[in-house]
């Protein structure tokens, strides 16, 4: 078994509501995951779900509430200012927009450099070749490094921040929505880069998307986020063929498809409740259709069951529910 | 192998350039004013060359032709010194130009690090560095203009000085405002993850991002500039005569306005499509480089 | 599909330019498409291949310039849409016959008015109605949009409602003035599964209840094949493939719509097949060739200057000289 490269632990970040100090957004609320090396995490969930500021918490570009994070046996919340910048060049990240993602005063050469010249003592000579090498193993011309980003289509743009993000072959990539915005053909060539490029450098990824086809076509594993807490995370597989929580199930429900007819796809009701005053016991139970009174009164336990998912549901957990 | 990379470099600012040309071209108003601003630019560097200065400038030139009409020898007609007042315009635009060009350059050097520096790091520092800002912008720049006269005594570089000084927050305000907004931007947090030292960051991704409206602020502000120096010279408190600035050369005239009245017009009127060129075209560029505001 | 039933939309040969500083760009080049009262078609393309142009053609919204419509017909119930002067498509068509829903539901509401007073004043304008009966009708309105606790709704300004509640109240407007086609551009971009899904429910469910006849364009083709009973595959202006849904996606025949649906990734173990969406990028500028043929894995040279409709049966077409006819 391979090591965990990254360990998150019990991590908590809570904003506070302006004004205000004594109410929060729980934007995360207790997560904990273990990342192996060489292995893809996929995180799913509505928007607002907390997905983004676990991953910006975990990145160090916020300070956590609670919790520690351990990034290859270091915690990263205790590391002096050097080396933190010695621990950047390791983790990487894909941001969804491409259009703001890569800086439109720039040319790609510069763009994708830049980790080189910021981490590294190459001189410019060495640079260039380096740039060209990342930019044919994205597949994009050479030519391409003295153009700017502009003059590159969604689906390019993105490319060009992912030889950015490899430049330092990290030991984790962070991909936030990599696709989100670009069309279904040009997804399907990103996707299978990313998934080329992880076989080939054998690389470690988390992937955010809302979209549960693409988070169950890159990952190992999948943990789905309700409001800033995990309530589902295990082996992609057995998530995808049989999910437990009746949220993962709605999710998978409502993805149209060629050959499901709309009346047969399964509609969530209402909307995601404010993390603010998140509802009592169950944050879900607002909109499960298998909802107890058990569900709005206590909140279930996380509980690790045979098959090696983690699952925090009363129906799951109580046998006589 | 490099040429060929730098005139591929070229060729992308060139497109780019291109866009930029025809859409000039199609706004007919902007294309007008920017032919002023070259046309005003070649008046500012050829004649101080070509007018041999001091004959004009010296305070006794021709007693005998004093405050003559214009006519064929004396376009703008004559002052009460007897000096031809069409050169003497013609040389005040270097003057003009040259002190709202360095005023406003010395406003940019100083305003846009400041901006960024606050927007970028937010928090205490912001709060700090606008605090400083807003009190230079409680100073109109005349009364500081008189403040920094008095302690160093009227001249035109003090008065230079002066507008510099009261100019930069609005730089400041503009470039904080962006920085803020670009602060958020991911291919800022970007650069952040990837372990990119601030001063990079603000150097490379900040500020370069926030020029265009710089520009745009920077053209529109020449035309005030040289408003304002104007009025300051006006007051006494800027150039010195026997300096051919134009506000100088209104307030001189002010005395002969009854019976010479080309004396106030002519340096009025310079004044007047100056600052009108220099206006339109800030307009014309603010829909050039801001997308936001163009039509089609 | 008889022959003799006059369709509720007919566009006919419409093509549209766009004048740009680098010459004129062909955008848009649609031979014919008709849709009957009553029914959901459905639009499938990438950004940048004119559905939106389209949609906006269809409204007369198109900017012009720098839009050009260079010829073409688009037949509304018999009447030429593009015939008719501003003034007339603002008094008769927009909003009474036609209205759009936009991808972006935020920008197309008004963020200083209520849900209420917005939709009051459509009411009031477009219907004659007064005040009191309007308000009637608007709280009417948003319960067909199965919107929770209308009238808690009406007094809300749209920063207050979620991204799929705003869809909501932006259908409840398109209907409110009696608009009997809708066109839809992507409503569902930006949201989420959970909500999307609840969104074209609504909008099969109005089709259905109201006899609306709808437009979707969207670049996913699930979400076409849930909702609408025929559709088209647009590339780069130009329909490559039209007919039953069903039978288009189901049954794909021309190379691009292949592409497309297999694009879509599914699971871990159905790994994408590069291999079957593999583009090739060849930059030949051949006129008269087909519009596909620089990016065709199955290309010919009879491509470069055959281009033909080839009909596979009677509600399906394509525009694929290597597809064979039934």
């Amino acid at each position: 078994m391979a090591e965990n490269i990254l360990e998150i632990k019990n991590l908590k970040k809570y904003f506070p509501v302006k004004g205000q100090n004594t109410e929060f957004v729980k934007a995360v609320d207790g997560v904990s995951l273990n990342i192996k090396r060489g292995e893809v995490l996929g995180l799913v969930g509505e928007s607002g779900c907390g997905k983004s500021t676990l991953v910006n918490t975990v990145l160090c570009l916020t300070q956590p509430t609670e919790g520690e994070v351990i990034f290859d046996g270091k915690n990263m919340f205790s590391l002096s200012k050097k080396e933190m910048r010695e621990t950047r060049k390791d983790i990487q990240i894909v941001f969804q927009d491409p259009f703001w993602s890569l800086n439109p005063r720039m040319i790609v050469k510069d763009i994708v450099a830049e980790p080189l010249s910021v981490q590294t003592k190459m001189n410019s000579s060495e640079i260039s070749k380096k740039v060209e090498e990342l930019l044919e193993m994205v597949g994009l011309p050479r030519e391409g490094a003295y153009k700017y980003p502009h003059e590159f289509s969604g689906g390019q743009r993105q490319r060009i921040a992912i030889a950015r993000a490899l430049s330092l072959m990290p030991k984790l990539v962070v991909l936030d929505e990599p696709t989100s915005s670009i069309d279904v053909v040009s997804q399907a060539q990103i996707l299978s880069l990313i998934n080329d490029l992880k076989e080939k450098f054998n690389l470690t990824y988390i992937v955010i998307s809302h979209d549960l086809g693409v988070v169950s076509y890159m990952s190992d594993k999948i943990a789905v986020m309700y409001l800033g807490k995990l309530v589902e995370y295990g082996e992609t597989d057995l998530i995808f063929n049989k999910p437990m929580h009746p949220y993962t199930e709605a999710l998978f429900a409502a993805i149209p498809d060629i050959d499901t007819d709309i009346d047969n796809i399964k509609t969530l009701e209402g909307n995601v409740p404010s993390s603010i005053n998140p509802p009592p016991g169950c944050k879900f139970h607002t909109r499960c259709q298998f909802a107890k009174e058990i569900c709005s009164r206590t909140e279930p336990e996380t509980v690790i069951l045979d098959d090696g998912r983690t699952i925090a549901c009363h129906k799951i957990n109580n046998t006589n529910f | 192998m490099n040429t060929y990379n730098s005139w591929k470099k070229i060729k992308s600012k060139y497109a780019q350039l291109r866009l930029n040309i025809y859409l000039l071209k199609k706004n007919t108003l902007t294309k007008w004013a920017l032919y002023g601003v070259v046309l005003l630019t070649l008046i500012a560097l050829i004649v101080p060359i070509i007018l041999p200065e001091d004959v004009h400038v010296t305070q006794d030139a021709n007693p005998r032709d004093k405050l003559l009409p214009p006519s064929s020898d004396h376009l703008f007609g004559t002052d009460e010194l007897g000096r031809d007042i069409f050169k003497r315009v013609l040389l005040g635009t270097n003057i003009s130009l040259r002190t709202a060009v360095l005023a406003v350059g010395a406003a940019i050097l100083i305003g846009v690090p400041i901006g960024a520096v606050a927007g970028y790091y937010g928090g205490f520092t912001d709060e700090l560095l606008m605090r400083l800002t807003d009190i230079f912008l409680g100073f109109p720049p005349l009364l500081l203009a008189i403040v920094i006269a008095a302690f160093l005594g009227p001249d035109l570089n003090n008065a230079t000085l002066a507008i510099a000084l009261s100019w930069w927050p609005w730089y400041t305000r503009i470039v904080r405002g962006q920085a803020v907004s670009l602060t958020e931007r991911p291919f800022v947090k970007a650069a952040q993850a990837m372990g990119t030292p601030s001063a990079r960051i603000i150097l490379k991704h900040i500020i370069p991002n926030c020029i265009a409206p710089v520009i745009v602020q920077a053209s529109m502000d020449i035309g005030g500039v040289i408003l304002t120096i104007a009025a300051i010279s006006f007051l006494g408190l800027g150039a010195q005569p026997p300096t051919p600035e134009w506000g100088l050369m209104v307030s001189t005239s002010r005395n002969y306005f009854l019976n010479a009245w080309w004396y106030s017009i002519f340096p009025g009127l310079a004044i007047f499509f100056t600052v009108l060129i220099f206006n339109l075209l800030g307009d014309g560029l603010r829909e050039i480089l801001d997308p936001k505001t163009r039509k089609n | 599909m008889t022959e003799s039933k006059v369709p509720y939309l007919h566009i006919k040969d419409l093509k549209v330019n766009f004048k740009t500083h680098e010459g004129t760009k062909k955008i848009l080049d649609i031979d014919e498409i008709k849709i009957d009262k009553g029914q959901a078609y459905g639009i499938i393309g990438e950004s940048g291949t004119g559905k939106t142009v389209l949609a906006l053609t269809i409204l007369k919204l198109l900017e012009m310039p720098p839009g050009e419509i260079a010829s073409g017909r688009i037949l509304l119930d018999g009447d030429d849409l593009l015939k008719k002067t501003d003034k007339q498509m603002e008094r008769e068509v927009r909003g009474k016959k036609i209205s759009m829903i936009f991808q972006d539901p935020m920008s197309t509401l008004n963020p200083v008015y209520t849900v209420g007073d917005q939709l009051i004043n459509v009411l009031v304008k477009n219907q004659n109605l007064k005040k009191k009966e309007a308000k009637v009708k608007a709280l009417e309105m948003l319960k067909l949009v199965d919107l929770p606790d209308p009238e808690r709704c009406m007094d809300k300004y749209p920063h207050e409602l979620s991204g799929g509640q705003r869809q909501r109240v932006i259908i409840a407007l398109a209907l409110s003035c009696g608009a009997e086609f809708i066109i839809a551009d992507e409503p569902t971009r930006n949201l989420d599964v959970t909500i999307q899904a609840g969104i074209l429910k609504l909008i099969k469910n109005l089709q259905r209840t109201l006899n609306v006849t709808v437009l979707f364009i969207a670049n996913n083709p699930g979400l076409i094949s849930s909702t609408c009973d025929n559709a088209a595959v647009l590339y780069k202006g130009e329909i490559v493939e039209q007919g039953n849904t069903r039978e288009v996606l189901k049954n794909p025949k021309h190379p691009y719509t292949f592409v497309l649906l297999n694009a879509i990734p599914k699971s871990k173990n159905e790994k994408i097949n590069l291999s079957r969406i593999a583009i090739t990028d060849v930059e030949e500028n051949l006129d008269g060739a087909c519009i596909y043929y620089n990016k065709c894995i199955k290309k010919t040279d009879d491509c470069k200057t055959l281009q033909k409709n080839i009909k596979i049966s009677e509600t399906h077409t394509v525009k694929c000289c290597l597809a064979e006819e039934n």
